[in-house]
């Protein structure tokens, strides 16, 4: 029997930038499409299919002694191949548990910093999808921001700390991953707050979020201050956290800047895209940190696995904040754009309350990665 | 379609399905067809990934009630 290893293990391994080989035994069009990636990662691709009768098509790109991950979709596969290779004289081979579908769903928590007030800001990264939520806590009270649907994980983290989820909110009407924020406010008792433009066909009841009406979590100092940037949906709203911290939903990314087309509507929605990156976000300061809700590239996660960027610098480095003629930036925004996320139509229906999918449905939507970004 | 073989493969999931349909396949002659039932979701990328690359032809398959149904003819 091969050895296993978690999503957990595997996720703590990529954060660390530790030089880790992977195996993955899917078909080629499913590892085109989606695959692990991230801090020190190699990856090689071999379908399972084409190693029934032995190991030789990878033995000799591998090393008999090197750590080995193999993964497949769900790990029945990955587990048999582990084995094979064990047999074959592999001595540290080890198979993902659950595959690809548990790494979509595995959530790593990375402390960003401590507030002013004595709380702290943590971002959740989900290195399989690359999505990223956040969770301020202070004083005893927690507030989540673009929740995944995993809300046991948040639930857990809080009862950790101790601290009682009071706020639940999201800067979008998200197209690329389902939002676990009303389930987390109903279970907790919290206000779940969207921003009204985003929530003209929602089914269920919320607080909206208005420009100027701060949200106090614990100590008075934190102060989540929602600011209206519309572009990548009508409603798109930042916070700024401890007037430190800029989260800036799928407005702008570290190394690209949000895609306007996901609600169908690129052409209207180009010139709010524009002001919200080239005007508004000018006006804050430079020494804000950019805390975006995903990630599309493996270099944008930092140390220790965050992802976050000084705004100042991503006015020089960001290709996407640096297209100066209009028309250019129209047709970079609106054109040759990467393909729409898996089942977004399905996810924006779930996400307003329209439609309630089993669970494995669910998991299936949000299978692959978020293309939510253009890059410049 | 007249198939030489039928494989029910309902109920099992990766890598099982493929793991038979290649054992039964070895069993027939080239030209034959082998039906295969199979309820793995997954099945359907992975038979057709895997046949192309044995160059055996799906030559038909159909989707009810949640059984995935391949008539594979041997290459």
């Amino acid at each position: 029997m091969s050895k296993s290893i978690t999503t957990k293990e595997l996720a703590q391994k990529i954060a660390n930038h530790e030089k880790t080989m992977i195996l993955d035994v899917r078909n080629t069009d499913e590892f085109d499409n989606w695959k692990v990636e991230g801090g020190n990662v190699e990856v090689i691709n071999e379908p399972y299919f084409n190693l029934l009768d032995g190991v030789e098509p990878v033995a000799d790109k591998l090393d008999k002694d090197q750590e080995i991950i193999v993964l497949c979709a769900k790990g029945g596969s990955s587990e048999m191949v582990a084995d094979m290779m064990e047999e074959e004289g592999f001595t540290n081979v080890y198979s993902l548990e659950g595959g690809m579908k548990a790494w979509s769903e595995h959530l790593e928590p990375v402390k960003i910093a401590d507030l002013n007030d004595g709380g702290a800001l943590y971002q959740f990264v989900r290195l399989g999808k690359g999505c990223l939520s956040y969770f301020v806590e202070s004083n005893g009270e927690a507030a989540i921001i673009d929740s995944n649907r995993m809300t046991d994980i948040y639930e857990n983290f809080a009862k950790e700390k101790g601290v009682e989820i009071k706020h639940v909110l999201d800067t979008h009407l998200h197209a690329d991953h389902i939002s676990g924020g009303r389930k987390l406010a109903d279970n907790a008792g919290a206000t779940y707050y969207l921003p009204p433009k985003d929530a003209t066909e929602v089914t269920f009841d919320y607080t909206p979020l208005e420009e100027g009406n701060d949200i106090t979590v614990g100590n008075t100092t934190v102060k989540v201050q929602p600011l209206y940037s519309p572009g990548h949906t009508m409603g798109s709203t930042s916070f700024i956290i401890d007037d430190q911290y800029l989260l800036t939903g799928d407005i702008l990314f570290v190394r690209s800047i949000g895609r306007p087309d996901l609600a169908g509507l690129a052409d209207d929605w180009v010139g709010d895209l524009r002001e919200t990156l080239y005007s508004r976000y000018k006006e804050l300061s430079d020494d804000l940190i950019v805390l975006p809700a995903h990630y599309s590239f493996a270099e944008e996660l930092g140390e220790g696995g965050q992802v976050s960027a000084r705004l100042g610098d991503l006015y020089d480095q960001n290709s996407g904040l640096n297209v100066d003629d209009e028309e250019e930036f129209r047709k970079m925004v609106t054109e040759n754009l990467p393909p729409q996320p898996n089942d977004y139509e399905d996810i924006r229906k779930t996400n307003m309350g329209k439609i309630s999918p089993e669970l494995e449905r669910q998991k299936e939507m949000e299978t692959g990665p978020n293309r939510c970004a253009v890059e410049g | 379609m007249e198939a030489a073989k039928v494989l029910d493969a309902k109920g099992l999931s990766c890598p099982m399905p493929i793991v038979k349909t290649k054992k039964a396949i070895e069993e027939l002659e080239a030209g034959e067809i082998l039906e295969v039932h199979a309820t793995d979701k997954g099945a359907k990328n992975d038979l057709t990934a895997w046949a192309k690359s044995g160059s055996h032809e799906i030559v038909d398959s159909t989707e009810e009630d949640d059984v995935l149904k391949f008539w594979i003819k041997k290459g």
